[in-house]
Parts: structure tokens; C-alpha cells; sequence
């Protein structure tokens, strides 16, 4: 999923400062699932932005609206009939959702409410970590299933560097090294040999380097 | 002769090469790295410069060739891929070559999170496995990597570095292998300290036969004291310095211990020679380049070779 973060409420309030009609905006997809832009989410913060705004003698009115998602047109167009009623809306969807709504209603000012922050997993309860930068070009049938790309901190293709020490990256010891995970794994699967092999230079034309991306499907248009 | 380098020729003679380092200074003032030069000439056969190391801005490892250049010493440039993408890499190596830089180390470089720039990008578009191919091809196809042709290929005697003693040790010889199998002419390794463990290492590298193909370089660091060695120790990654080693220095008075890691570094040096398979020695006197002649003469390397 799309991790995401929530923004300090002082930034928010800097934000909506000027406005004191609004919209808080949730999603029902991943930023669901890590617990930063659900609607339950959407009420913590609307109420945090009542409370603070009533404190500085400047009360505002917010709708507070969850879609089902940010990222489909036909979730957004819902909000088409009384978006215009309000002077902004602060949308705690990924920066996906947050821009999904700002290309559909180009008139109304979009704040982001939550800082996105990487497609990853859930480690435990509260705890989640990066596992993917889609480069465009996966090549984890090559690396034991563990993505040098996102978990080596220099992206390297052939690691681990001088300074991964008993499992952590140079870095930051709560940061495991990725080469380590990998070798680790090709050691568990028997395919060590698979970490003796040259590997070309990577062509990152499929990842944004390459520019904004686009999936075509013509199967389906 | 692959690029013609001095440092090249020492070691196809059969000579027991020397290099030092130089880190450039943190400034425009060329005047540090003349002082350097003053104690590496004819002492070594060529001179590494770093290449903005611990993610710290320093003077480019280019210019500090030629500042050594200039002060007739042969320099080795460091090349990290932290900083450029291939194109600013290849662009330099062409540059580099075109004032008569000759030799090369490809690394990947600390990442910057060590540095006074930790906001900064991280490139890594290749890494030093990678830059030390890109090199070779440069030189050796005179060839771009989209195959189109190279007018006047820069010539490089190209290495790069290992660490015997980082984790995980299991992979470290496979790890040399894929830097030889990539082109390395020479590698330099980490300092040694553990030299029980560099010699199980150096075993383990003679029985792929890995010293055939390439010529290794010993890392030597001098200490300049026991609290050097105890910071070094707990700080760096991958630098494995065993306790004996801390209790020798630390034996010795406060004001005896510099000359201690000095005897230390030459006891090292000699021990390193025997070892079959090492071919050369990499003095890393950080901030002490004043001590490379005292070492490199007490460790029996003086005068150096003229090929
Ligand atoms: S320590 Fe491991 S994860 Fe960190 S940069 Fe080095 S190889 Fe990559």
C-alpha cells in the first residue's frame, strides 16, 4: 500500500488559514489501511481544526466527506454537486488523491493534509516500512524476492558495500542492510550462485527518471 | 600496458607497490595539498586523492590530482557514484584522463548521510562494480555504453576497494571475485589491523587463484594513539580492530603512542609482504602524510623503483 504520514497540525492550520469554510476529505484505500487519511482520520482532524480555530476566535465550518477513493474519477465527480459551496479542501489521501481532486475541480484550492511517504508494508501494529520505488522494471526473481533498488540505502546492484555491520546498513542501525536480507535469502533458497553474476547497468528510463509515467492498456479501452 | 601508469609499471615489473592518500582540503587554497605532496613524492608510485569522503565537500578529487601532478607525484583518482549519474561520471573520466590522470578507484562512497549535506540527492545511478566496467569499456572497446565510438579512449589502471572484514564475511571472496571478473586491475583494501583474519582471507582468495588476476594492495593505517584505535573501532563501519591490537598502543604513555602505532604500522607492513597473494601496500596515514616517509623507509619500500 501507500503509506502515508499526517502532516503537523500547525502546518494544517498555517494552511487553512485564510479560509473558514471547508472541506476535510478522506479516502477509503491505503491510506486507510496505515491509519492516516481514513474516515476516522478525517474526524480527528477536522475536530483538531475546529477546536484550534474556535481557540483563536476564528471558528470554521468543515464537511467532513470519505471516498472510496481519491484515485478514480467516478469517486471524485461525488463531490462535484457541493464542492463549489466551499472555499478549500484539505485532502489527507496520498499525493495521488490530493492532485486527483485539484485536476477535477479547478477551482477550488487543494491543501495536503498528510505527507505521503512510500509504497510499503505493514511491520506491526503502528510500524510500517518502504519496500518498493516502482524503477518500472522489477528484478526481484534476481535478488531473492528483497528489492536492492528500495533497501539498500545506495541502491546498490552489487552489495553489500564496505559498510554493512552485523546486519545493519552503515546508515543507521535500525537499519537493516539490504544486501544482507538478500543474501541471506538466496543462502536460505540455495541460489548464492545468483550473487556472483555482473549485473549491467540499470536502465531507469522506466522509473520517473524516465519522466512521468503511463500505463496504456489497450485490451481495455 | 593498459594505461601506462606508473603504478602500472611498478606492478608489472614485479616491484611491491606503494600508495598513499591525500584528502583534498575543504577549500580553494591549493596550499594544503602542495604540503601533502612534500612528504608522499618519491616515497610512493602514485597517490590516492579521495573524492569527498564521509559525504563531506572537499576539494574535486580532480583538481587535487593535478595539484599533486604538479608537485610531481603520480596521483590516483577517487571516484565515488554517490554524486553524478553516468554521465557526469563518464564526462570526468574523459576529462580526468585528458590531463594525464592514469589511474582510477571506483567506489560507491559513504552515504551523505554522514556528511554537512545530508538533504542532498542520493544518485547511485551506477554503482563501483559498475563504474569500474564502464571505465574498462571506455578503454579497452573505446566505446560508449550505447556502442557508439569513444575519439581517443582515456587510458585508466583501474581498481577498486574491498573490505575483507565487513559482514557478511562468507560473501567477501565472492565479493572479490565479482570485482576482478568486472576488470579490476588493482584493489586496495580496508586497513588491516586483524591480520589473522586478513590472512585466512587472503587463503580463501588464493584458492579461486583471485591474486593471479589482480593486484592486491594491503591497507595500512597508522594509529596515532589508543584513543584513535578505541574511536575507530566503535565508529567505522567495517573497520574490525582486535583488543590485543588496543592494548599494545595503550600500553605505552600517552606521548609514546604515536610512535608506538608508527612501529605498529611497519610491523604490519612486514608481515604483509609474506602474505603470497599481496602485491603492494595502501599507506592510509589520515591527516598524518607526514609520516608516510618514516614508514615507508623503516618498512624497507625505500628507494622506489624507476620503471
Ligand atoms: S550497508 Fe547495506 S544497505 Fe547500507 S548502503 Fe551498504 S549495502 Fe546498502
Amino acid at each position: 500500500m501507500i503509506v502515508g504520514n499526517a502532516k503537523p497540525i500547525e502546518e494544517v492550520l498555517s494552511m487553512i488559514e485564510p479560509f473558514d469554510k471547508l472541506i476535510v476529505a478522506g479516502c477509503n484505500g491505503c491510506v486507510t489501511v496505515c491509519r492516516a487519511g481514513g474516515e476516522k482520520e478525517v474526524q480527528i482532524l477536522a475536530s483538531a481544526l475546529r477546536l484550534a480555530r474556535e481557540a483563536q476566535g476564528r471558528p470554521v465550518e468543515i464537511r467532513e466527506v470519505t471516498l472510496e477513493r481519491q484515485c478514480d474519477p467516478e469517486y471524485v465527480e461525488l463531490m462535484r454537486p457541493y464542492v463549489g459551496d466551499y472555499q478549500a479542501v484539505v485532502s489527507i489521501a496520498c499525493g495521488a488523491g490530493v492532485q486527483f481532486l485539484a485536476e477535477h475541480f479547478s477551482k477550488t484550492p487543494l491543501l495536503p493534509g498528510i505527507n505521503t511517504g512510500f509504497i510499503g508494508v505493514t511491520e506491526k501494529q503502528g510500524e510500517w516500512s518502504e519496500r518498493c520505488q516502482a524503477c518500472g522494471d522489477c528484478v526481484l526473481h534476481l535478488t531473492g524476492g528483497i528489492c536492492p533498488v528500495t533497501r539498500c540505502s545506495k541502491s546498490l546492484f552489487h552489495g553489500p558495500c564496505g559498510g554493512s555491520v552485523e546486519g545493519h546498513c552503515e546508515i543507521d542501525k535500525e537499519v537493516p542492510c539490504g544486501w544482507q536480507l538478500i543474501i541471506d535469502r538466496l543462502k536460505a533458497l540455495g541460489r548464492l550462485d545468483l550473487y556472483e553474476k555482473l549485473r549491467p547497468m540499470k536502465s531507469w528510463k522506466t522509473s520517473r527518471d524516465g519522466g512521468p509515467r503511463r500505463i496504456v492498456r489497450e485490451d481495455l479501452i | 600496458m593498459k594505461a601506462g601508469s606508473n603504478l602500472e609499471k611498478v606492478l608489472a615489473a614485479g616491484h611491491f607497490a606503494v600508495t598513499a592518500e591525500c584528502g583534498p582540503p575543504r577549500g580553494a587554497d591549493p596550499e594544503p595539498m602542495r604540503k601533502k605532496s612534500v612528504h608522499v613524492k618519491d616515497n610512493v608510485d602514485a597517490c590516492n586523492v579521495t573524492d569527498n569522503q564521509t559525504s563531506v565537500v572537499r576539494m574535486s578529487s580532480i583538481a587535487g590530482c593535478l595539484h599533486l601532478q604538479a608537485a610531481g607525484v603520480e596521483p590516483l583518482m577517487q571516484m565515488v557514484t554517490r554524486d553524478r549519474n553516468r554521465i557526469a561520471l563518464q564526462s570526468d573520466l574523459l576529462g580526468a584522463s585528458s590531463l594525464g590522470i592514469h589511474n582510477l578507484l571506483c567506489l560507491s562512497g559513504d552515504h551523505q548521510a554522514f556528511g554537512d549535506d545530508s538533504q542532498a540527492k542520493n544518485v547511485h545511478d551506477i554503482d563501483s562494480i559498475q563504474l569500474l566496467q564502464l571505465a574498462k569499456m571506455l578503454r579497452d572497446d573505446g566505446k560508449f555504453p550505447s556502442g557508439k565510438e569513444v575519439k581517443g579512449p582515456p587510458k585508466f589502471f583501474i581498481g577498486c576497494a574491498a573490505n575483507p572484514f565487513a559482514d557478511p564475511y562468507e560473501i567477501r571472496v565472492s565479493r572479490l571475485a565479482l570485482k576482478v571478473a568486472a576488470g579490476a586491475d588493482f584493489i586496495q583494501t580496508q586497513c588491516i589491523y586483524n591480520l589473522e583474519k586478513f590472512e585466512r582471507y587472503m587463503q580463501d582468495v588464493r584458492n579461486r587463484g583471485l591474486h593471479e588476476q589482480t593486484a592486491i594492495l594491503a591497507g595500512v593505517t597508522p594509529l596515532k594513539s589508543a584513543g584513535m584505535a578505541k574511536f575507530m573501532k566503535k565508529n567505522v563501519a567495517g573497520m574490525d580492530i582486535p583488543d590485543e591490537v588496543i592494548k599494545r598502543i595503550a600500553a605505552v604513555p600517552k606521548e609514546e603512542q604515536a610512535q608506538k602505532g608508527i612501529d605498529m604500522a611497519v610491523e604490519a607492513i612486514l608481515r604483509l609482504r609474506q602474505v603470497e597473494g599481496v602485491r603492494g601496500v595502501h599507506i592510509m596515514a589520515i591527516e598524518w602524510e607526514r609520516k608516510v616517509p618514516e614508514i615507508a623507509k623503516k618498512s624497507g619500500l625505500l628507494p622506489r623503483p624507476q620503471v
